[in-house]
């Protein structure tokens, strides 16, 4: 209770001086546009139903995306982990491409995939794969062989090895890794919805370029609220259960 | 099956191992580990093997557990090659190598979930027993963290017991623990030896706890590993480790040992 009145206090001083500049007239209007204009703003795009089509569409392209890049991702880092073959060559590419900026994938998805949703899915996945890959591998890595050594003399072997040992121990890892991984894809979907129109689907980042055509700082801003909040939003409903039952089991909380 | 058939259902094993040796491959010449070691253990019976680091005590238990390959002699459990871990041969490291994800009660049924045979509800019976045994029946639902040092070693036991082992091998189990921590668990271990008679390997360089543990206290001399001596514990059960009887006993062994090493990188 104490902790959320701290932080509403926080966010309503951070209103509060916005509202102070905006008043004071330091910047024109047109480029610093007051509270009340961007909470308008907001209020109507809900009320015409562009922004929760927006947030929709974009969304689906995040989720499908992330989805494949976790699902490819887990095995795919797995086997780098215990394969020297496969670390020596696939384990190296990942960590090339995950230093690659995803937004550098645009140009060449546009190319490959035209301006569909293919190529925002292929954006999505380049930017959640190679992370996800590089985290599992090294949480599988990390794993106290002592661990396999216990379970392989009670009888488990390969795949129960991997499920109920390998998988388990290296979750702290791997649960890392989905977050870096989720980080990464909605930078690059929304890096990918800016630069590119598809006329499938009329996404956030979309809504914050013509903002930026249109000039009108009041969309800009309450755009830029909206991705915000989201991402705190998918930190508190899809990390933190997880990563608040990893701090309880293995007695990491502070 | 009622607990106790299950509990009955497995006898404990005699090991024969003959004539074993291994070597390690070190900064490009081999060390030998173990040299033509030969050692019987019978049915219910408590063996601690001593000696001073490096001596291949560990590596031959791994050898027995399965764990660790050999290059010459035969290892048998109840006649039977041994090749590759299995259940008839639970391990208790050095570390309680429990599993973090797992709370008290999964971490015992993990050894019993693949043992085929039983219903599950046997199984939580099975692991309830062994709670209670160790004393941990009020921690079923505790996280590993939560437990002390001595809690976590004697929940290890737990969790190599249930199954059912016909031997149980124990590398350094309690070197880890404070000496309080310690003295209780020797009064544990044998009390449940006493009840659930398995047969013990139990490699410790503490000549002491060795002496009050076995009913034989078998001593090794490193470089190559060899087998030197053997000394039985005739006292009765359960064995004080501060007792003068087993003082006597435990520097017999001492000397023995200070005489094959002439160092003393061994603790009293």
């Amino acid at each position: 209770m104490k902790r959320s009145l701290t932080a509403f206090l926080f966010f309503a001083a951070l209103l509060a001086a916005w509202q102070v500049v905006f008043q004071a007239k330091v910047w024109s209007p047109v480029l610093a546009p007051s509270p009340a204009s961007v909470g308008r703003y907001l209020w109507n795009a809900l009320r015409d139903g562009t922004l929760e089509g927006s947030t929709l569409v974009t969304m689906k392209r995040l989720f499908l995306g992330y989805v494949i890049g976790i699902a490819a991702g887990v095995p795919l880092g797995m086997l780098t982990a215990q394969f020297r073959a496969m670390r020596d060559t696939l384990g190296v590419l990942a960590l090339g491409l995950q230093g690659l900026p995803s937004v550098c994938w645009v140009p060449l998805a546009l190319l490959w995939f035209g301006q569909s949703e293919g190529a925002m899915l292929f954006v999505v996945v380049m930017g959640t794969l190679w992370s996800v890959i590089l985290a599992t591998d090294s949480g599988v890595r990390n794993v106290n062989p002592i661990y396999v050594r216990a379970a392989r003399t009670m009888g488990s072997r390969r795949l129960h090895t991997w499920v109920m040992v390998i998988m388990p121990a290296s979750l702290p890892f791997i649960v890392s890794g989905m977050k870096q991984g989720w980080a990464f894809a909605w930078r690059s979907l929304m890096a990918a919805e800016i630069f590119v129109t598809i006329l499938t689907g009329f996404g956030l980042g979309q809504l914050l370029h013509y903002g930026r055509e249109l000039n009108a700082m009041d969309q800009v801003i309450g755009i830029m609220l909206v991705i915000v909040f989201i991402g705190l939003l998918a930190d508190k409903v899809l990390f933190s259960p997880w990563e608040s039952f990893l701090h309880r089991r293995w007695g990491t909380d502070k | 099956m009622t607990l106790q058939q299950e509990l009955s259902a497995s006898p404990s094993a005699k090991l024969a191992v003959k004539d074993v040796s291994k070597t390690f491959p070190m900064r490009g010449g081999r060390v030998q580990a173990l040299d033509h070691v030969t050692l019987n253990v019978s049915e219910g019976e408590f063996v601690c093997l001593v000696g001073p680091s490096g001596c291949g005590k560990s590596t031959l238990l791994n050898i027995i557990a399965g764990l660790e390959t050999f290059d010459e002699g035969t290892v048998c459990s109840d006649g039977a090659p041994i090749r590759g871990p299995g259940r008839d041969r639970m391990v208790m490291f050095q570390e309680p190598a429990l599993f973090p994800w797992l709370d008290a009660f999964s971490n015992v049924m993990f050894g019993l979930k693949l043992k085929p045979g039983l219903a599950d509800s046997e199984r939580r019976e099975v692991a309830q027993y062994y709670l209670k045994l160790v004393g941990l029946e009020r921690f079923e639902h505790a996280n590993i963290h939560e437990l002390s040092g001595g809690m976590k070693q004697r929940l290890a036991l737990a969790r190599a017991m249930a199954p059912n082992p016909r031997v149980l091998l124990m590398d350094e189990p309690f070197a880890a623990l404070d000496a309080i921590t310690r003295e209780q668990l020797y009064g544990d271990l044998q009390r449940i030896w006493q009840e659930r008679r398995k047969t013990i390997l139990f490699v410790t360089h503490n000549v002491r706890e060795a002496a009050c543990l076995g009913d034989r206290v078998v001593l090794f001399s490193p470089h190559p590993g060899r087998i030197r001596e053997e000394f039985r514990i005739p006292l009765p059960r359960p064995r004080d480790i501060n007792s003068v009887d087993l003082a006597e006993h435990s520097i017999e062994i001492m000397r023995a040992l200070k005489g094959h090493l002439g160092d003393t990188e061994v603790h009293e």
